[in-house]
């Protein structure tokens, strides 16, 4: 039986896989929505690292996203190479960059908690977006415009769908790695007692730093896909987009159902689909939308979707139901 | 920089820059205030603070363009904006008062997107303000020109700090008010209807951010997208001044209009903001270090 179950994901997976790679070649016109669907995936997985797996919600974790964008458009833009050459470097650089800057965040910011986490984060985002916002370097208000894409004409959309789709399943694949191991386990630990966790001898704050790196890993590489995927970077409306992406990442994760390692990516989808097919019915009131929907999904739904099938069917995710454990339990 | 030099080169431009600030600052306390008072008594961060001015700007606009001097547009946006606190706990806050941190963080900030965003569909996001046409103030023969909308708001912002304050010490649900601040459990076994007291906490917060939002609207401007910057300062001031210290609230707001000011003259109006947000982190960042050198955490 078990055996089977797990046969089974594994061709349900397989199957996935294969139609995300014939996808460019069924549905054309929708590669530029389907490479932003990726992108959503990675925001939404890397925020639940710490969001749901280790219990710090950040608000400003669209930070390393501006900040590889920008650094990868810097890269094109100054350093003289090739497109190709040009845009992978300038990933890198994006990346490391991002890390290097969640590195030496690190043991300031997430020496905070709770709502001092969650609000200095909101902080950081913003001041982010207004500093590069003017700085003349980075373009100032006006944004930056990468590169154009060399090649044939519709080449641009499915080079990039590609490009994003391989950052997801990276991002998919490492996060589930590191939450099958020791890893993971002391991320939950500092989720449900971080004290306790320190004085277990963990290395807390290193931990964290860590969490925060792997973090800003992925989403420096988005960024730097998503800047030249949009062809266009604006400081506030793209790169350090708090009111778009900063609020999506956290929404989508919490939709979906945070602390698991599916409920992000469903939410993502969910959400994404969702946005795709009514935001422009809706006429102007997206925002107003947004808005309710965080008040909703927060107050009524707050265990998301996998959250609540799991409260619903425990069985199918694992957990053995024992009779009368309330009882035993004391 | 070359504006530093400036300010050495003519002093006077400092006592400028102090008056500006000190006179802002004022609006500031106040709805650092009522953060503090929501924050202590229902124990809940309410990240929809900056919108709450932002309504009560909007109110004390459309008062005033209905034929109403704006200063009589102060009492009249609070009562406004107590109706729509109360009505704002009875829809969403109640629900999520006694969850933990997160969600009600989360559930506001929300709140403040949605109220943001109606606000930009339905007023429009053009630049509003309200006139009063009180002239200015010139001292020290010109040098410094204080408007005297802005002396008349700073006054004001302390009698509505002053009321307030009152109300909480003297009358009845004040009192309960305090009690519940200090235990709610106790005070719901000596008969506090602690329901009650959060909607009355949170409505005259409301109120609160109404009147200071109506006195922004008539010494500045009023736009739908002004929230979150005072969200951010109350949250500093709080965080700085500490639960409950009214004086320390008062002089927190004074010290960060003035620097804002400042560094809005030194660095350029463009990074003002990105000032107020740097500082934000600054300050947590220090406080975080200053607390653990004392072996404590931030809660």
């Amino acid at each position: 039986m078990i055996a089977s179950s797990a046969l089974r994901r594994r061709l349900l997976l397989a199957c996935g896989i294969v139609l995300a790679l014939l996808f460019p070649a069924l549905a054309p016109a929708y590669r530029s929505q389907m490479a932003l669907l990726w992108v959503m995936i990675v925001f939404a997985l890397t925020w639940d690292l710490l969001g749901g797996q280790m219990g710090y919600n950040s608000f400003g974790n669209v930070l390393f996203f501006g900040v590889g964008m920008y650094a990868c458009v810097l890269v094109q833009r100054d350093a003289g190479l090739g497109y190709y050459t040009g845009l992978f470097v300038g990933t890198a650089v994006g990346a490391l960059a991002a890390v290097a800057l969640a590195g030496l965040l690190g043991s300031g910011i997430l020496g905070l908690r709770g709502h001092s986490f969650a609000i200095g984060t909101l902080g950081l985002g913003i001041a982010a977006g207004e500093l590069a916002g003017g700085w003349d370097f980075v373009g100032a208000g006006g944004g930056m415009v990468p590169p154009l894409f060399p090649g044939a004409l519709g080449g641009r959309e499915t080079f990039f769908y590609y490009l994003c789709f391989a950052l997801a399943a990276a991002t998919f694949a490492s996060l589930r790695w590191l939450y099958a191991g020791r890893f993971g386990l002391v991320l939950n630990a500092i989720r449900d007692d971080e004290d306790k966790a320190e004085a277990m001898g963990l290395r807390t704050t290193r931990y964290k730093t860590t969490a925060w790196c792997v973090c800003a890993f992925f989403l420096g590489l988005s960024g730097g896909a998503v800047g030249n995927l949009l062809g266009f970077i604006d400081p506030r409306e793209v790169a350090f987009a708090g009111p778009t992406f900063g609020v999506w990442m956290v929404l989508m994760a919490i939709l979906g159902g945070k602390g698991t390692l599916w409920g992000p990516v469903l939410g993502a989808v969910v959400f994404h689909v969702t946005k795709e097919l009514f935001w422009t019915y809706l006429l102007g009131w997206q925002r107003v939308a947004l808005g309710l929907l965080i008040v909703v999904i927060v107050v009524f739904f707050p265990l998301g979707i996998l959250g609540w099938a799991r409260e619903r069917w425990p069985e199918r995710f694992g957990h053995r139901i024992e009779d009368g454990a309330a009882e035993s339990g004391r | 920089m070359e504006n530093l030099r400036l300010l050495f080169d003519a002093p006077i431009l400092s006592l400028q820059l102090l008056l500006d600030g000190v006179l802002i600052g004022a609006i500031f306390a106040l709805a650092a205030y009522g953060m503090a008072l929501v924050w202590g008594v229902v124990g809940l961060i309410n990240v929809s603070q900056g919108e709450l001015v932002m309504l009560g700007g909007y109110a004390a606009w459309f008062l005033y363009r209905a034929g109403l001097h704006p200063l009589f547009a102060v009492p009249l946006a609070a009562a406004l904006l107590f109706v729509a606190g109360w009505l704002l706990y009875r829809a969403v806050i109640f629900r999520v008062v006694d969850k933990d941190l997160f969600t009600s963080i989360l559930a506001t900030f929300g709140l403040s997107i949605l109220i943001q965003q109606l606000a930009n569909t339905l007023f429009g996001a053009d630049v509003r303000t309200a006139e009063s046409g009180f002239g200015t103030l010139f001292l020290f023969g010109g040098a410094v020109t204080v408007s005297r909308i802005k002396l008349i708001s700073f006054a004001a912002a302390l009698l509505t700090g002053a009321f307030l304050m009152l109300f909480l010490k003297r009358s009845r649900m004040g009192q309960a008010i305090r009690a519940t601040a200090q235990n709610a459990r106790a005070a719901r076994v000596m008969g506090v209807d602690t329901d009650r007291v959060y909607a009355w906490t949170f409505a005259l917060n409301a109120a609160i951010c109404g009147a200071s939002g109506a006195l922004v609207a008539m010494t500045w401007v009023v736009h739908p997208y002004l929230g979150l910057p005072y969200t951010v300062r109350s949250f500093m001031i709080v965080i700085i001044a500490g639960l409950g210290n009214v004086a320390g609230v008062l002089f927190a707001a004074l010290g960060l209009g003035v620097a804002e000011n400042f560094a809005g003259f030194i660095l350029g109006a463009e990074y003002q903001a990105a000032f107020v947000f740097t500082l934000l982190v600054a300050i947590l960042v220090w406080r975080r270090f200053w607390l653990a050198r004392e072996r404590r955490h931030l809660q």
